[in-house]
């Protein structure tokens, strides 16, 4: 229904397009001071925000809203819980506790396996627990979030482009065998072993990345679909590279396909070690640290340098880029390049900050499509994708937590949903009621479908 | 606010024409009228014959649309400027498209009443369309038919034509408003939404000028164009242009026997030769689609040459890079604005320097100097005067004449050797238009060589020193602007006898 809205306050007659009229231009801002004392206060500003479907709104309600399916999820797919609503109608308050119960404890054990928990903190301040054990949460999430950041970062930055690159998971497995085959292939001094060793898998991963940006630029081949294709060519190719004789563990006692291990000086080191934090359960490393500076390297591209000038034009017109005289195929290119770094570096990662520190079948998990997710809950922007990432790690790092309650799949469920809901504001907005932006309904798509 | 209190009052058997600038709200006040947006005060009336008793006092009833189905209902028709067309679809198809009645219980879509629909529609108002030719296929000014007998099929009694001429060829607006008339004279009331000035006052029996969204004026078609220019943008407006004679120099672009292939690999532009002289004008006249996007594109080394040669300044530039060409001191206006000319979610700072964003002062070492950026929007919205609260605004919170003239700062910011302006106005209001235009002669009056390709007419007789008539990707004839309209029409329509050869030179 649409009804009659409430007349608007007037705005000032500048926000509309305007005809000329000199005699009142040289006046413009004498307009406004009247249209200020009109300003309404915050509460009723915050209250128009938060009713908006604007993007930050979107992706708290898109987090909230999958919270919510989420629980009615946990609540059906427990059979304990199950069981009390068949008499819901002559005991409600036992379907009530223990949907409640089953609810808090799951989001709770989330919580707990992620960023604290509060048992071991009253522990700790007893006296009774040492510091790694209360510090453990939050460093498993910072391990997961920094591949899951650089994979997103990769994505991000081709979306900027107006590219999809869905080919980072190959650029992740490129990576891993990049900085693997330095970390044990060459004996160096950590000081140089270990940028060399990153450097490597940032090469790798660049190189297989650039392929579907020449290919597009070449011969106008869609980089959707030969880059999906180019990962399964990255996964066999890791398959025979493992199998090679250079590559392979010689311990014969190895019953799957596994890589000599990295070097320790090639290793990145823990976060706690540099800390001077004795606690040899943490596995944070300098991986977070790398994907942090990779985030803020990124953010000063697009906002600050030509290069990223040149990347955003291309991505929201390459007509009038072409038209400018900025070489559009050698943007695609260059940015495909750039993603497939950013790609590689989360496999670097993974390899030399992940025990077993060797390339395996599964060396590179879901890496490189977790980062479409993260690049898009990130809306794209590094700093989003940076907060999306270790939204991400804390949910896998919960997850192992939760698991005691729940499955596993419940937290990639929970993404998912997240997901869903942030890739259509229009949904959200009708599930809230809440109102239109200025600017449209924001998502992030590339060009090009 | 769009519309502020308007009133707007149509007779039956009137063609009333609502003329106003862009973004003066005329095409909101149409589309609450259509249904797509609800108006927050006020109310529409419309009178119909009583069904009872056709021929008595007209019945008033008060609506509020909520859709365009209920404007629909109450008989009104809109056609849009952009058509809503299945372009796959016979022009039968389309034209009873949402009101598809079957064959018996076969479940078959009954063509044959379509089709016999179309004919007597087509007939009755002299719309001569086939109804069994595919949409996609036919030229713009028929698809435009297709959408009145659209809207003439549902018995519209008032119908909405949006800019109606904005796409097409002078031939197809006489034709247009011959069969406006016939549907006046059959006692059907029309609104025809308009900015351009000669139309108006050629068809329309009442004119209603609005500006900044409320009624400034109603007035008759006897009005002189610049009291209707003056009531449109609320000043005193030329509609020449000024200039002294052109002092033409040396070449600053010579083409000679240039080819070029379109996307279906046609020759679009079929061995055509062309100078031009710094200190002059040279206007391109031709109806649309006959090469002009295609020359423009292939001396900004935007589309592929196939042969011939192009020579910038004394340089052959047939193989260069578009970025050496801009470097080379040739700026372009592209035909398409939102698509070739600004990208849309840029900033208007980061517009201005779109084809200068790597270059002192602009940057250095890569990196982007956004002091520079600013001062130099700050300077380029002040000179230009485009009215804009901030140049952080994206460009498309612009309206089409403030985002021309970004374009157009961008391009005459720095010293010119040749400037490209295709389509230079188009969709632009009076007002942007004589500043436009101004600057052009400017830029000529400082020594560049400037080649005005337009689809009006009007445009380039008031513009060029020189007139070149395109036709079928060729220069047919080279003709003083002085040259009869009517002759120069001729040579449009790809005439050349030898006594029209006889006015050129």
């Amino acid at each position: 229904m649409t009804e009659p809205k409430p007349a608007e306050k007037p705005e000032p007659d500048d926000t509309a397009p305007v005809t000329p009229a000199p005699e009142t231009a040289p006046e413009r801002p004498a307009e406004e001071p009247a249209d200020q004392e009109r300003r309404p206060g915050f509460g009723s500003l915050f209250l128009r925000y938060v009713t908006t479907a604007n993007t930050v709104m979107v992706t708290l309600y898109s987090f909230l809203l999958a919270m919510v399916i989420g629980a009615v999820l946990i609540i059906v797919s427990d059979p304990a819980v199950r069981g009390t609503f068949t008499y819901f109608f002559s005991r409600p308050t036992d379907a009530l506790s223990a949907s409640w119960t089953a609810v808090s404890d799951a989001y709770a054990g989330l919580f707990a396996g992620a960023i604290v928990n509060f048992t071991t903190l009253a522990e700790f301040q007893a006296g009774e627990a040492t510091i790694g054990r209360l510090l453990s949460p939050i460093s498993e999430t910072l391990t997961y979030a920094a591949p899951l950041i650089l994979a997103g970062l990769a994505v991000g930055l081709a979306f900027q482009a107006g590219l999809f690159n869905i080919g980072a998971q190959g650029q992740v497995i490129m990576g891993t065998v990049g900085a693997a085959l330095i970390g044990f292939g060459l004996h160096l001094p950590a000081y140089l072993h270990l940028p060399l060793a990153l450097l490597g898998g940032a090469i790798a991963g660049g190189l297989f990345g650039a392929i579907p940006g020449v290919l597009k630029a070449w011969s106008g081949a869609h980089e959707v679909i030969t880059s999906i294709m180019l990962n399964y060519v990255a996964l066999s190719a890791l398959g025979w590279i493992i199998t090679n004789e250079f590559v392979k563990d010689p311990d014969p006692n190895k019953q799957y396909a596994i890589s000599k291990p990295a070097d320790e000086s090639s290793l990145l080191p823990r976060l706690a070690g540099m800390l001077g934090i004795d606690a040899p359960g943490l596995r944070a490393n300098l991986g977070i640290i790398v994907a942090i500076a990779a985030a803020a390297l990124v953010a000063w591209l697009l906002a600050k340098s030509t290069l990223g000038f040149r990347m955003r034009a291309v991505g929201l017109n390459a007509h009038a880029s072409r038209t400018a005289g900025m070489s559009v195929p050698n943007t695609y290119i260059t940015s495909m390049g750039g993603a497939g770094a950013l790609a590689g570096l989360a496999g670097a990662t993974l390899v030399l900050g992940i025990s077993p520190h060797a390339l395996t079948h599964g060396v590179a998990g879901e890496v490189g499509f977790d980062g479409i997710t993260v690049a898009l809950l990130g809306r794209a922007k590094p700093w989003g994708v940076v907060a999306a990432g270790l939204l991400f790690g804390a949910l896998r790092a919960g997850a192992n937590t939760m698991q005691s309650t729940l499955p596993l799949d419940m937290v990639t469920l929970l993404q998912a949903l997240i997901v869903i809901f942030i890739a259509a504001p229009a949904l959200v907005k009708a599930m809230l009621h809440l109102k239109v932006p200025a600017g449209g309904l924001a998502t992030t798509t590339a060009k090009g479908w | 606010m769009a519309n502020d209190h308007i009133d707007l009052t149509v007779e039956p058997g009137e063609i009333h024409a609502l003329l106003g600038e862009n973004g003066a709200g005329k095409s909101t006040l149409m589309n609450m009228l259509y249904g797509l947006i609800t108006p927050d005060e006020g109310e529409i009336v419309i009178g119909r014959p009583d069904a009872a008793d056709p021929d008595g006092e007209l019945v008033d009833t008060v609506h509020r649309f909520q859709s365009p189905g209920d404007a629909l209902d109450a008989g009104l028709g809109m056609v849009h400027q952009h058509f809503m067309l299945v372009p796959v679809f016979t022009v039968a198809e389309n034209v009873i498209l949402g009101r598809e009645t079957s064959k018996g219980r076969t479940g078959l879509l009954d063509r044959d009443s379509a089709r016999a629909a179309v004919r007597e529609v087509s007939e009755r108002y002299g719309l001569w369309v086939d109804p069994d030719a595919l949409v996609e296929e036919l030229p713009v000014g028929v698809q435009q038919r297709v959408e009145i007998i659209k809207a003439l099929i549902s018995d519209c009694e008032l119908l909405i034509l949006d800019e109606p001429t904005a796409v097409l060829t002078p031939q197809e607006i006489n034709e247009l408003l011959d069969i406006m008339r016939q549907l006046r004279d059959d006692g059907k009331s029309i609104v025809f939404i308009s900015h351009k000035l000669k139309e108006v006052k050629a068809i329309a029996d009442r004119i209603t000028v609005i500006r900044r969204g409320k009624v400034v004026g109603e007035t008759s078609p006897t009005a002189s164009e610049s009291e209707l220019a003056a009531m449109m943008v609320g000043r005193d407006v030329r509609l020449t242009v000024e200039k002294e004679p052109a002092s033409p120099d040396t070449p600053v672009l010579e083409i000679s026997d240039l080819t070029v292939a379109d996307d279906r690999g046609t020759h679009a532009v079929d061995g055509l030769s062309l100078t031009v002289r710094s200190g002059e004008i040279v206007g391109v006249a031709g109806v649309q689609g006959n090469g002009q996007t295609e020359l423009a594109e292939a001396i900004m080394a935007l589309a592929p040459t196939i042969g011939g040669t192009i020579r910038i300044a004394g340089d052959d530039m047939a193989h260069a890079k578009t970025h050496e060409i801009i470097e080379a001191g040739v700026g372009y206006i592209p035909e398409d604005r939102s698509l070739d000319g600004l990208v849309r979610d840029f900033t208007i700072a980061e517009n201005l320097i779109l084809n200068r964003y790597n270059r002192p002062p602009y940057a250095r070492r890569g990196v982007l100097n956004a002091a520079e950026i600013q001062r130099r929007a700050a300077d380029n919205i002040e000179t230009f005067d485009v009215r804009t609260q901030s140049a952080d605004h994206t460009a498309a919170s612009l309206s089409g004449g403030n985002q021309q003239k970004v374009i157009v700062a961008r391009e005459f910011s720095r010293p010119l050797k040749l400037l490209i302006a295709a389509q230079p106005t188009r969709g632009v209001d009076v007002g942007a238009m004589e500043f436009i235009h101004s600057r052009i002669v400017a830029e000529r009056d400082s020594g560049a060589g400037v080649l005005v390709i337009s689809s009006e007419l009007d445009e380039v007789l008031a513009l060029a020193d020189r007139v070149a008539v395109m036709y079928d990707g060729k220069i047919i004839a080279e003709v003083s602007p002085d040259t009869p309209r009517d002759e120069i029409g001729l040579l449009m329509a790809g005439s050349t006898g030898d006594d029209e050869e006889a006015a050129g030179d």
